[in-house]
C-alpha cells in the first residue's frame, strides 16, 4: 500500500461525486438565478474549507474569517471599481476617472494605495498576499506569545469588528457602509449578464477544486498529522522538536488565503463588496457552515456551506425574523448532538451501510475503507 | 570547587539553578552534574521540585537564575524545540501521546526529520522511517499494534509508546518522569527491561518513587527536598543517610 497517499479510495469517490454535482447536475437542473445563488454559496465554501484546516485540524478557532474574505473581496472589488470608473463612465462627476464614492466624499484624486489596482496581475497577487501577510502578522503576534484557544477567538473577533469600523469610517477610500457597488467589467468583459455568470460559476468551481486538492495534500502530509497531534498534546509536539507556533501560523495563513479567494470570487460573482461580509456576524456564520458540514471533513465543509445557505435563502424568504434563531439553534444542535457534523453522520451511519451493501454483492472485494478523517495514514501491511 | 578544569566534561551541568513562582522558590540554588552514559535518579518527597527540575532543563519553565549547560550549550537561552535539537528528550508524567493518530503515526512524528513547516509538508514516509518505526515498535512491545488508534492502548502501553517516541528522537539525554507509575507488576518488570536496553549510549535522568526500581537502575541518586539537594551519591550511601531517612525513606 502506498504511504502518504494523496487521497484514499473513498475520498476520491467523494470528490468525483461532488464534481459531478457541481459541474453537471446543478448547472443542468437550476435556472441561472438559482445557479448564481449556488455560486454565491460556494464563495463561502472556500472559507469553510480554510476553517477545516485551521480549526478542524489545527484546533485554532478563528471567529474573524470575514476579515480575510473581506480583504480578498475588497482587493478584487477595487480593481473592478477602477475599471468601471473610466473617465467616459464618470464624466458627470466633478473629478472624472475616480470611483463615484470618492467623488461624493470630495476626494479629488485617486489615493496612492489605489493606484496599483489598475493592474489585474497586481490585484490577483494582492488577493492572496494581503490577507496572507495580515494573517501572518496576527498569527505571529499571537502564537509566538502562546495566545490560543478562547483568547485567540476573541481577538480575531475584535479584528473583524475593527476592520468593519475602519471600512465604514473611511468612506472616501472604501465606499463606507454601502461598499463598492456597480462593478461592471473584467478587462472589458461584462460580468453582469447571465452567460458571464455561468462562465464565472465554472471558473469558481475549478478554483474550489484546486483548493480542495491543496487541503487534501496538507491533510495527508505529515504536517496534517502534526496539526492533529498539536490539537490535543501541544507540549508533546513542542518537546518532539517542532515549533508549534510556526505550524499554527501556517494553518491560520492557509485558512486566510482560502477565505480571500472566496472573497475575490464573491466580488466577481455578486458584483459588489460591502462591510456586511467582514464583521462579526458573517464571521461566526462561516464557522457554523464548517461545524454543520463537519469540521474534520474537507468535502463536508462544502456541503455544509451549501445546505446552510440554501436553508438561509429559503427560510429568510418566508420568515426573515426567524432565520437567526434557526441558525443559532442549528449550531447548538450540531455541537451537542453531532460534533462531527454532516460528515460524521455520513461516516457513522450511511457509509457503513453502503460498504455492507457493496461487500455483500462482491464478497471478495476489499473491505470498505471508511473515510475515517484522522485515524488513517499508517498503512496496513 | 567542582567546576574547575575537568578531564572529562560533564554532559549536563546545572549550576545555581533557581526558580521562584511568586516568591516561592520551587528550586533553590540547585547544582548537579550528569556524566556521559550515567543513569541518575532523582527522588524526594512530593513538592520537592523534581518535576520542576526537568521542566527547567527542557525549557518548559524558565529559570529565574542559574545555568544549565548541556554539551557546552546554555539551555536556559534556547527555545523548547532548539533544546530538543540539541539532544534532550523528555517524557511527561502522564502519558502524552496523540490519541487521534495511530501508533505508527505517533512514532513517525517523533522521527527527527522534517521538523520545519515545509519539511513536514514535503516529508515522505520512506524505507528508513518505516524500518526505524518498526524497530522501535518491536522494542516497546507494540509491534502488532502499529495501525491501532493510540487512544485504544492501555495505560502501560501508552507509557511505552511515549518512551518509544523518545527513542526515535534518539536524544543524548533522556529525561523520564515516573516511567512506571500506575503500571501493573508485570508491566513494571517489562518497563525495567525496556529501560535497561535503551539507556545504553545515552545519559538518563529519571524521577521515580518506586525504590526497588530505583535500586535496579540507578548509578547515582540525588535526593531533593524543598528545592534543594539533601543528599547525593550511590543508592547505598543515600539509603543510609540519616537526613534522607528522616524526610523521605522513613515513611
Amino acid at each position: 500500500m502506498n504511504d502518504n497517499r494523496f487521497t484514499t479510495r473513498s475520498e476520491l469517490i467523494g470528490i468525483l461525486v461532488l464534481a459531478a454535482l457541481l459541474v453537471v447536475v446543478l448547472p443542468l437542473c437550476l435556472d441561472v438565478f438559482r445557479l448564481n445563488l449556488v455560486a454565491k454559496y460556494l464563495t463561502y465554501a472556500f472559507v469553510a474549507l480554510g476553517l477545516v484546516i485551521c480549526w478542524g485540524y489545527g484546533g485554532i478557532l478563528s471567529l474573524g474569517q470575514g476579515v480575510f474574505f473581506g480583504l480578498g473581496g475588497y482587493c478584487m472589488a477595487m480593481f473592478l471599481k477602477l475599471e468601471a470608473s473610466s473617465v467616459a463612465n464618470t464624466k458627470i462627476q466633478s473629478t472624472p476617472g475616480i470611483p463615484d464614492f470618492m467623488d461624493w466624499n470630495q476626494i479629488t484624486s485617486l489615493p496612492l494605495f489605489w493606484q496599483p489596482f489598475h493592474s489585474l496581475t497586481f490585484t490577483i497577487a494582492a488577493v492572496i498576499l494581503v490577507p496572507g501577510l495580515f494573517a501572518l502578522i496576527i498569527g505571529a503576534a499571537m502564537f509566538k506569545r502562546r495566545v490560543g484557544g478562547t483568547y485567540f477567538a476573541i481577538i480575531t473577533q475584535a479584528v473583524a469588528a475593527i476592520l468593519t469600523i475602519l471600512i465604514v469610517g473611511q468612506q472616501g477610500y472604501t465606499g463606507g457602509i454601502n461598499g463598492m457597488t456597480d462593478l461592471r467589467t473584467l478587462k472589458g468583459w461584462d460580468i453582469r449578464p447571465d452567460h458571464a455568470k455561468v462562465v464565472l460559476y465554472f471558473f469558481e468551481v475549478g478554483l474550489l477544486f484546486v483548493c480542495i486538492f491543496i487541503a487534501q495534500f496538507i491533510r495527508h502530509s505529515k504536517l496534517g498529522r502534526i496539526l492533529v497531534a498539536m490539537r490535543d498534546q501541544e507540549d508533546r509536539v513542542r518537546f518532539s522538536g517542532y515549533s508549534v507556533a510556526n505550524f499554527k501560523i501556517f494553518a491560520f495563513c492557509v485558512g486566510a488565503v482560502f477565505a480571500a479567494i472566496g472573497g475575490a470570487m464573491f466580488a466577481l460573482q455578486v458584483g459588489f463588496m460591502s462591510p456586511s461580509f467582514v464583521g462579526i456576524v458573517p464571521s461566526i456564520e462561516m464557522v457554523i457552515y464548517t461545524a454543520v458540514g463537519g469540521r474534520l471533513s474537507i468535502l463536508g465543509a462544502v456541503y455544509g456551506t451549501m445546505l446552510v445557505n440554501f436553508a438561509k435563502t429559503s427560510l429568510s424568504e418566508s420568515f426573515p425574523e426567524l432565520w437567526l434563531f434557526g441558525l443559532g439553534g442549528l449550531f447548538i444542535a450540531v455541537v451537542l448532538a453531532f460534533p462531527n457534523g454532516l460528515a460524521g453522520i455520513w461516516q457513522d451511519h450511511v457509509q457503513p451501510r453502503i460498504d455492507r451493501l457493496i461487500s455483500s454483492r462482491k464478497p471478495k472485494s476489499e473491505s470498505g475503507w471508511t473515510d475515517n478523517s484522522v485515524a488513517d495514514g499508517a498503512p496496513a501491511e | 570547587m567542582l567546576i574547575g578544569h575537568q578531564p572529562k566534561p560533564f554532559l549536563l551541568a546545572v549550576e545555581g539553578l533557581t526558580v521562584s513562582f511568586d516568591g516561592f522558590k520551587a528550586v533553590n540554588d540547585l547544582s548537579f552534574y550528569v556524566e556521559e552514559n550515567e543513569i541518575r535518579v532523582i527522588i524526594g518527597p512530593n513538592g520537592a521540585g523534581k518535576t520542576t527540575v526537568l521542566d527547567l532543563i527542557c525549557g518548559k519553565t524558565k529559570a529565574t537564575s542559574g545555568k544549565i549547560e548541556f554539551r557546552g550549550k546554555e539551555l536556559t537561552k534556547l527555545k523548547e524545540n532548539q533544546i530538543v535539537k540539541a539532544g534532550v528528550g523528555r517524557k511527561f508524567q502522564t502519558p502524552s501521546i496523540y490519541d487521534d493518530l495511530t501508533v505508527f503515526e505517533n512514532l513517525e512524528i517523533s522521527f527527527p526529520r522534517g521538523r520545519t513547516v515545509f519539511g513536514a509538508l514535503t516529508f515522505t514516509r520512506d524505507a528508513t522511517v518505516r524500518d526505524r518505526v518498526h524497530e522501535v515498535a518491536e522494542m516497546i512491545f507494540l509491534k502488532d499494534r502499529l495501525d491501532m488508534s493510540a487512544a485504544l492502548l492501555s495505560h502501560g502501553q501508552k507509557q511505552w509508546l511515549e518512551i518509544g517516541m523518545l527513542l526515535i528522537q534518539d536524544p543524548d539525554l533522556l529525561m523520564l518522569d515516573e516511567p512506571v507509575a500506575g503500571m501493573s507488576v508485570s508491566e513494571r518488570a517489562k518497563t525495567a527491561e525496556l529501560l535497561n536496553r535503551i539507556i545504553k549510549d545515552r545519559s538518563v535522568l529519571v524521577i521515580e518513587h518506586d525504590m526497588k526500581f530505583v535500586e535496579d537502575i540507578a548509578h547515582k541518586v540525588t535526593v531533593l527536598h524543598q528545592g534543594q539537594i539533601l543528599s547525593e551519591g550511590t543508592m547505598e550511601k543515600v539509603k543510609n543517610d540519616p537526613k534522607v531517612i528522616e524526610v523521605y525513606l522513613g515513611h
